[in-house]
């Protein structure tokens, strides 16, 4: 292939592996701007919304086929319930530690990725399910790249729902709420502010983001297991570093960023297709060390 | 007799073993200053931080507008117009000072009716007006309580509660915040004040309490803790 088409070609893939890492990084800095946790259970909440999205399909394939028509009201129904867990997870995992040390919070939030893992795979068995859908390879070729359709509505989607939560985190009451939570949590008590449901708001949004991702990623990808969370939490998480952590613009960049550092990152000669994730938590270890706050954070006294 | 917004009885609070509160009561009538008094340490601000919320009483009962908010959690009793301005001012460093005012708001549904409360509130303290898109952390310690106040107001409080309104102002500052809760009350608002300040606090209070070690020792009207000279010795450091 000559080296032109390639870069183009690896440019389109780090965008679509990009806006996944972005969705899911998005929900990890929310979640962590407003109570200060790394939500570890987030990637599992990604596999879940995949699964919860293959379960949807399968009901509406019959009735709605396994094209859009039946995809899209999957998406939404996965990212309710998928939501809702979450909202779950913190009322019974994180909410009752709210005073507690962030360290016992942290290791419950690696119980309950376990625990969010185990389930499922002791209900698939640990085999990989295919996501099969009637989704082709029709698209539009653009100079020497074909794109398909469903790449483009993929992140296409990816950047719709991050504006929407830039706009709401930013423009409403709500999100207004969730960065003052931030900031002082008595205070908002004593502006009238319900605390926890505030908090559990930021759950279900970041939540539902996540599920949303994997629902498109198990469309793109063609087949999901229950382990598939694992590291891409870890990318998000990344991600959301690098963009700095809390920032919800950051957090889209870093993803896209991310994205494309792997997808160029394989090309590099030496570093074939099994070194992209040295590369990718190679460069994590990069910014933790000379600008921990990331691209866009501002620093701040204390960090976990 | 006008009536009372808020009533304490016999309420004792606990900081986890620490008996911080050992049952005090008192009232504060519609249209009334009412000024807590005290060395550090004594139990004003726990008074305070009971009747918002922050803390629960764990005996005793507390009354707002007939209302019994003793177990209430502390947003819902904002939400009923009790709004409690802490100590140390709490704004929201790092967001603008119109977004600071909109968060006092927050129980105002109505973005039209939030937009007109925040005007006046600019009214009030034109030194925000000018600064309205900028970082609140950037305002100095007068501008930060008057914004702190600014915030509370938002809500339209039938009672607020000022926390050390003059700590670390300069003595010019001291006054000017004076005068401006002595505006407030003029315009019906009702206000239970804890100072450190007590010769100014007594200057604008209708009642004073004075505690000490967790107890109402005294309880009279301004005017007549004012006069009482051993008194303004002995607790007040006068």
């Amino acid at each position: 292939m000559p080296l032109q088409e390639i870069l183009l070609q690896q440019l389109a893939n780090g965008l679509i592996l990009g806006s996944f890492y972005a969705l899911v990084a998005l929900g990890y800095s929310m979640v962590y701007g407003v109570i200060k946790l790394l939500n570890f259970a987030h990637g599992d909440l990604y596999m879940v919304g995949a699964f919860a999205g293959f379960g949807c399909l399968s009901l509406f394939s019959g009735w709605l086929g396994a094209g859009w028509a039946g995809i899209v009201p999957s998406i939404l129904l996965s990212m309710v319930a998928v939501g809702m867990l979450g909202v779950v997870i913190d009322r019974v995992a994180y909410r009752p530690l709210r005073e507690a040390p962030k360290l016992s919070v942290l290791i419950t939030a690696l119980a309950v990725s376990m625990l969010l893992e185990n389930t499922v795979l002791a209900f698939t068995g640990g085999q990989f399910t295919a996501f099969s859908t009637d989704l082709g390879f029709t698209g539009i070729d653009l100079g020497l790249v074909h794109v398909t359709y469903t790449q483009m509505v993929l992140v296409g989607t990816s950047i719709v729902l991050m504006v929407v939560l830039e706009l709401f985190v930013s423009r409403t009451r709500y999100g207004r709420a969730m960065r003052a939570i931030a900031i002082d949590q008595d205070a908002c008590r004593l502006m009238g502010i319900d605390v926890n449901r505030t908090i559990a708001l930021t759950f279900f949004i970041g939540s539902a983001l996540a599920a949303a991702s994997g629902v498109l990623a198990g469309v793109y990808y063609g087949s999901i297991n229950f382990f598939m969370g694992f590291l891409i939490g870890l990318k998000a998480f990344t991600a959301a570093v690098i963009g700095g952590i809390g920032n919800i613009p950051g957090a889209m960049l870093g993803g896209l960023l991310l994205g494309l550092l792997e997808a160029f990152g394989t090309q590099i000669p030496g570093i074939g297709g099994q070194w992209k994730d040295v590369f990718v938590f190679a460069f994590l270890i990069l910014f933790l060390v000379f600008r921990p706050t990331g691209i866009l954070g501002k620093p701040e006294v204390e960090r976990m | 007799m006008s009536e009372a917004v808020l009533r304490l009885e016999a309420v004792e609070t606990y900081y986890g073993e620490i008996h911080a509160l050992r049952g005090i009561g008192f009232e504060v009538r519609e249209g009334q200053v009412v000024a807590l008094l005290g060395a550090n340490g004594a139990g004003k601000s726990t008074s305070l931080r009971t009747i918002s919320g922050l803390v629960p009483a764990r005996r005793g009962k507390v009354t707002f507008l007939g209302q019994d908010i003793t177990r209430m959690p502390a947003h819902r009793i904002a939400q009923l117009g009790l709004v409690h301005v802490p100590e140390g001012r709490r704004i929201f460093k790092g967001m603008t000072i119109e977004e600071n005012l909109d968060l006092g708001g927050f129980t105002v549904l109505d973005a039209e009716e939030r937009r007109r409360r925040r005007e006046a509130a600019y009214a009030m303290f034109p030194i925000l007006a000018e600064r309205r898109h900028r970082d609140s952390s950037l305002l100095s310690g007068g501008e930060q309580q008057m914004l702190a106040i600014a915030r509370a107001l938002m809500a339209r409080p039938r009672l607020l509660l000022l926390d050390e309104p003059s700590m670390g102002l300069a003595p010019i500052l001291v006054q000017e915040i004076m005068r401006t809760i002595r505006r407030l009350n003029d315009s019906g608002t009702t206000v239970l004040l804890v100072e450190q300040n007590a010769r100014a606090a007594l200057r604008l209070a209708h009642y004073g309490c004075v505690m000490e070690t967790g107890r109402i020792v005294l309880a009279d009207e301004a005017a007549a803790l004012r006069a009482n000279e051993a008194l303004t010795k002995a607790y007040l450091g006068g």
